[in-house]
């Protein structure tokens, strides 16, 4: 999966989970504080991504995401571990 | 001194719909809204049936990402309770909030959401478990979103007792308002517990009807071929208020709580006493604290769920409480048409007890073709029959021998 499918569909889930619109979603806005999710919302957004992706989340790399892209690396690096 | 208490709005989730005319002008025809449920296609269950929301959505009072974080049971009272804010016409931001209130009953929280994370605990281990679990299952969500959604600041708590526990969040509401700790309170009861574990739970006590063949003849309340009760869903929403504090904004007053009664069996956590004493003096004190006589009293809003022993209970209480005067009294149970709504219950039949009122008119006990002869009281069989209405009690009775009664009157200056 490249970067780019990936990104789709990180946007997909935020969008679904945060009741947004995913064209005004870009890669380079903060999941808190630009998008609107509070701690609870970032722990599922964070499960979400586990299911949809197959991928196991580290608690310490979770703690460093802030924004989209943030999240899209992430996946990308687990996907071609 | 105590205060007035009176009731300026209400509103309805229920099996018979959303729309509080709806639903009473359904209930009154002798529509049923016990169904096949949904969703329970996963296990043999004994009963199948139930009074399900079926069609029901939380929009467009609930925002569409604010819906999956908050519990069927909790989505049906804020709902509930939006619409009868809505008719009471009150706005909270004119209000000093610190002295309004919101007491919901609930008697057993997020019963489907416990099962779906215990699911994913059991298949994928504690790290996929939501984090959005605990706020939705707790019974106390309920009363905290409507809380939220209004600004109301005063006391927000939940009420569980089982099946009174909608009766007993009404008792408070109307305690802190005729005491004087508050001027408004929302209050009621809320309950979805139509799930898997609710109805292996239920099933596994006997306490439910197997009449799945025909779902709109099993819930037969004081009738000799009941079997159980349906397990139904949904909520009913009450504003309460202070008599001078409705009448300064020139609200449409719908009734006065003018008493209420509450009491423990003490003595068993399920089964009813039969000979109904606590139940009766739950009556008797209901009559005593509204400063009623026995035959003041034109209408019962009957517990009445069709279980074996609990009508005979029931009936028992009512002879007790009202002596002579229980032969004469109109009688039904609107769980004949919607099923159990356990700690909803009691906020849907207080709002049913109004409309009574309101129209003079007593909704029928459905399916009560052929009277358990020792429930031999005036149970309004089949069809809904007019009288002169000005005082009606509404009682519920709850796992646990909680027994909790609320008088209501036409509101008189």
């Amino acid at each position: 999966m490249d970067k780019e499918a990936i990104k789709d569909k990180v946007i997909d889930i935020i969008a679904q989970q945060l009741g947004r619109d995913k064209e005004g979603i870009t890669g380079n806005q903060d999941i808190a504080n630009d998008l609107g999710a509070d701690s609870l919302d970032v722990a599922e957004l964070m499960i979400t991504f586990e299911e949809e992706f197959s991928i196991d989340i580290e608690e310490d790399n979770a703690q460093s995401i802030t924004t989209v892209d943030d999240v899209v690396e992430q996946i990308y690096s687990l996907l071609n571990n | 001194m105590k205060k007035r208490v009176v009731v300026t709005g209400y509103g309805l989730v229920t099996p018979l719909g959303y729309d509080t005319e709806t639903v009473w002008k359904r209930l009154i025809e002798g529509q049923s809204g016990i169904v096949l449920a949904q969703g329970l296609d996963e296990y043999p269950f004994a009963s199948k049936i139930a009074g399900q929301c079926c069609d029901f959505s939380p929009e467009p009072y609930v925002e569409r990402k604010d819906i999956k974080k908050i519990e069927r049971f909790a989505q049906f009272s804020l709902v509930s309770g939006i619409r009868a804010v809505e008719a009471s016409g009150i706005d909270f931001s004119k209000e000093n909030t610190q002295r309004c209130v919101v007491i919901i009953g609930c008697g057993v929280g997020g019963l489907g959401e416990i099962e779906r994370q215990d699911e994913k605990l059991a298949k994928r281990g504690p790290k996929l478990v939501s984090p959005f679990t605990i706020p939705k299952i707790m019974p106390n969500a309920a009363a905290s979103h409507l809380a939220t959604r209004f600004g109301i600041h005063g006391s927000a708590y939940s009420v569980s007792t089982a099946c009174a526990s909608a009766n007993n969040a009404i008792i408070e509401a109307y305690k802190a308002i005729a005491d004087g700790y508050a001027e408004v309170a929302l209050t009621g009861g809320t309950e979805a517990a139509v799930s898997k574990l609710g109805v292996s739970g239920f099933g596994a006590m006997k306490a439910l009807s197997t009449r799945n063949d025909e779902p709109e003849k099993a819930s037969r309340p004081f009738d000799a071929d009941r079997d159980g009760f349906v397990l139904g869903e949904g909520a009913g929403t009450l504003v309460l208020e202070e008599l001078e504090h409705a009448r300064k904004r020139g609200a449409t007053i719908l009734g006065e709580v003018v008493g209420y009664g509450a009491t423990c069996d003490a003595a068993h956590i399920t089964q009813p006493d039969e000979g109904g004493v606590y139940a009766g003096l739950a009556l008797k004190e209901t009559l005593r604290s509204a400063g009623l006589n026995p035959e003041q009293v034109d209408y019962i809003n009957a517990h009445g769920t069709a279980t074996l022993l609990g009508d005979v209970a029931e009936t028992n209480a009512i002879k007790y409480a009202l002596a002579d005067t229980s032969r004469s009294v109109a009688i039904s149970s609107t769980k004949s048409a919607i099923g159990h709504l356990l700690g909803g219950s009691g906020g849907v039949e207080l709002i049913f007890s109004l409309l009574a009122i309101r129209d003079n008119v007593v909704p029928p006990t459905l399916n009560l073709e052929n009277p358990d002869p020792r429930c031999d009281l005036d149970f309004t069989p089949l069809v809904a029959k007019e009288r002169r209405i000005d005082v009606a009690v509404s009682s519920s009775f709850g796992f646990g021998g909680h027994n909790a009664c609320v008088a209501v009157a036409r509101f008189k200056d």
